[in-house]
């Protein structure tokens, strides 16, 4: 087959919702048990419930209160759960993750934002040495259940340090986990089970997809938290990918589908822990996998999947474990973004390469 | 950089008390020391000293991977340590070894952790509140700012009754004030009137680094540009760092905010026993701290008091039974399980962690014979 005549943006439509079975009415007397909302609005649900939920839920970050969060994530908390609650910080990304440390020690749960995903590095020691260790250093007495939300990746046409995908870092970090959502299902339902979590999360909100809409089902989640999820079956290529590459993947789906090539799409969902079995049962059934990302390939956490799958599904695989990811360099200025991210055109060109082996 | 005219003495070096208007509002602080509590400043000095010299021992015959002394601060930290109340939470940097004595902790944990059989692992909540040792510099200034807006978000400070309100009490030294996560202390216990106080040990050295590269003013000016009041102290006086420190716990934990003190003293001896002191600073440095040693001034003040030589001899042979028993108790540590280490990476079960503890264990088990001897 050949991979789509012309180049196509990442789809607006999104994912197909969560199977999971319908709420009953009292579940939810207030909204809708199903409702269709935004990513943003989904998250900013949850965060809401999870809020509600436990008076130790904390949101601290830049500009989150008053305004809401320059993606109004936070749209609306601090004037119902008030400024003790949800803090508009002083703009010191080590301040915010250094005190989040204290208050947990104290005993609450702080949600911290980072503004855009190339901010986070001031606070990279406070989350690597300090954060990600802690609970090693106390030999287990003390906790530390902080969320890191990092709105993340490219697609929105911004400038420096707004578009990137450091996830890796963090995924190599012993102590921390990484997970991202791609759909606003599991945006409602991740933030709440990350907040809920005793240890440190990445929370790896893709930006790009805040404004798609898609049916949240507050009866249940239907999947636990660091489990991968099979969203598209198919029978000859297995394509892996979390947050927005999620619907590029379903997207090159369609187009193969409409020439004859079957993709089996999987949800990563959580890259830290990686919850390998969904995957290594696809690619028992089809013999080929392609990982897709976002960030560079080098040193990725594609690298890691194509080199675990290369290890336990050798004899299952037909040809190499290939990567479609941004390239090796800096994320380049806005309007070159369209060829560095890798799109639906990028994802079939690499099973047109597998399935040439 | 030395003494300012600023420095608040409150004992001379003669161990005279310094009555004057600087330290009138401190010695009310003094006065209500009891004769015990007097002889406690004096005890711990001198049982710390000789713990740390035995420990600087048990390093260099192999015993200790690495030794921190404290040898010359004694006075700082033992008079701010003293000053906080139970109710109080301290966040050490990593050479306030007394400090944790008088908190509670066993300072055998610190020996585990220099051994290399931990890396800190004591409980804060069974240690009088002293948490762990943060060997990344200044990161702990951030932890307890933190922890000090938790104070306030659960009222348990500010509530008009300073025997039960709470404070926060951080340590951290001269090299530290040029990280960027100690500023940030500021400014969030500025922003948020925190109950806290930053203690700086001013020892004059960041392992090779005199104080002058990490400043051109002096430090304790340093928090003033952020909103919080600020005293120099003789660091080497262990009644001016008591009354300060606990002057300004009071006040921050009365809500009036966060204080800060810069404490000068001399670090006598090595930053660590991995360093080599006589490469970068001279005698002539030396001899002028030691002639202000925080114990000899102490002693001096002590028995002009009328405290006698059973006393002090009392001290010695109970300075040395805590050297002696440190010494057996080291001899005597053994070695945790491979398992340990990926114990306590995370709180709830992790897949990729278990699994490889899983295959350690049956990786280390592959190897056992049947006497019991690795083939």
């Amino acid at each position: 087959m050949t991979a789509a005549k012309t180049k196509t943006a990442p789809a607006a439509k999104t994912p197909p919702a969560a199977k999971t079975p319908p709420a009953t009415k009292s579940a939810a007397p207030v909204v809708p048990a199903v409702e269709s909302l935004t990513l943003a609005k989904a998250i900013n649900s949850g965060l809401r419930a999870a809020m509600a939920a436990d008076p130790k839920v904390l949101m601290m970050g830049e500009d989150i209160g008053t305004l809401g969060g320059v993606f109004t994530v936070t749209d609306g908390l601090k004037a119902e759960f008030g400024d003790k609650r949800v803090l508009d910080t002083p703009l010191a990304e080590s301040g915010i993750i250094g005190t989040a440390i204290g208050l947990a020690m104290r005993g609450y749960r702080p949600v911290c934002e980072i503004q855009f995903d190339g901010f986070i590095y001031p606070g990279f020691d406070q989350i690597t040495s300090q954060l990600a260790k802690l609970t090693y250093r106390h030999e287990g007495s003390q906790s530390f259940p902080v969320v890191i939300r990092v709105p993340y990746g490219g697609h929105i046409g911004a400038v420096e340090h707004h578009q990137e995908s450091p996830e890796a870092y963090f995924a190599h970090t012993a102590g921390l986990r990484v997970i991202s959502p791609a759909t606003p299902h599991d945006g409602y339902w991740m933030i709440q089970e990350a907040i809920a979590s005793n240890d440190p999360v990445m929370f790896f909100e893709p930006k790009s997809r805040y404004w798609q809409r898609g049916d949240v089902d507050r009866g249940a989640s239907g999947i636990e938290l660091h489990r991968s999820r099979v969203i598209r079956t198919g029978t000859e290529v297995t394509v892996v990918g979390h947050g927005a590459m999620v619907s590029v993947l379903l997207q090159a789906a369609e187009i193969a589908a409409g020439e004859g090539t079957s993709l089996e799409v999987i949800d990563l969902r959580s890259l830290s822990p990686i919850d390998y079995e969904p995957i290594l049962a696809s690619v028992q059934k089809t013999g080929r996998l392609i990982v897709a990302q976002e960030a560079p390939g080098n040193v990725s956490v594609g690298s890691e999947i194509a080199a675990t799958v290369a290890e336990r599904a050798f004899y299952s695989l037909e040809a190499p474990v290939l990567r479609v990811s941004g390239f090796d360099t800096p994320f380049p200025p806005a309007k070159l973004e369209g060829a560095y991210l890798p799109d639906a055109d990028r994802v079939l060109e690499a099973v047109d390469r597998s399935l040439a082996y | 950089m030395s003494y300012t005219e600023a420095t608040l003495q409150v004992l001379s070096p003669q161990g005279t008390l310094v009555e004057n208007d600087a330290t009138a509002p401190y010695l009310p602080w003094i006065a209500k020391l009891d004769d015990a509590r007097l002889q406690d400043f004096y005890r711990q000095m001198v049982i710390i000293r000789r713990f740390d010299i035995e420990a600087g021992n048990l390093q260099r015959q192999g015993q200790l991977a690495l030794w921190i002394p404290s040898l010359g601060q004694e006075g700082a930290q033992v008079g701010s340590g003293y000053a906080a109340k139970a109710q109080d939470h301290i966040f050490p940097a990593y050479r306030e070894h007394v400090v944790g004595r008088i908190r509670g902790l066993d300072p055998m944990k610190i020996i585990e952790m220099l051994r290399g059989l931990s890396h800190g692992g004591w409980v804060p909540a069974e240690t009088g509140n002293f948490h762990l040792y943060t060997l990344v510099i200044g990161s702990q200034s951030l932890h307890a700012t933190g922890y000090a807006m938790g104070l306030q978000f659960d009222g348990v400070t500010a509530t008009g009754d300073p025997e039960t309100d709470a404070a926060v009490l951080v340590y951290y030294g001269d090299g530290a004030t040029s990280q960027g996560d100690v500023s940030e202390a500021f400014v969030f216990a500025a922003s948020y009137q925190t109950p806290q106080v930053f203690f700086l040990q001013n020892n004059h050295w960041a392992i090779s680094v005199p104080v002058e590269r990490q400043s051109r003013t002096p430090l304790y000016l340093r928090s003033t540009g952020f909103g919080i009041p600020s005293v120099q102290i003789d660091g080497n006086d262990v009644l001016a760092s008591y009354a300060t420190t606990a002057q300004a716990l009071d006040d921050a934990r009365s809500g009036r905010g966060p204080g800060f003190i810069e404490a000068l003293t001399y670090r006598m001896g090595a930053h660590t026993s991995s360093d080599d002191p006589s490469k970068y600073r001279d005698a002539e440095e030396l001899t002028f701290w030691s002639e202000r040693d925080p114990i000899v001034r102490y002693e001096a003040f002590l028995r002009a008091k009328g405290e006698g030589d059973a006393f002090f001899a009392d001290v010695a042979t109970e300075a040395e039974d805590v050297a002696a028993d440190m010494r057996v108790r080291t001899n005597g540590l053994g070695v945790p399980p491979a398992s340990k280490m990926f114990t306590n990476v995370y709180t709830d079960a992790h897949a990729g962690v278990d699994a490889q503890a899983a295959w350690l264990s049956a990786y280390e088990a592959s190897y056992d014979t049947a006497d019991g001897d690795r083939a």
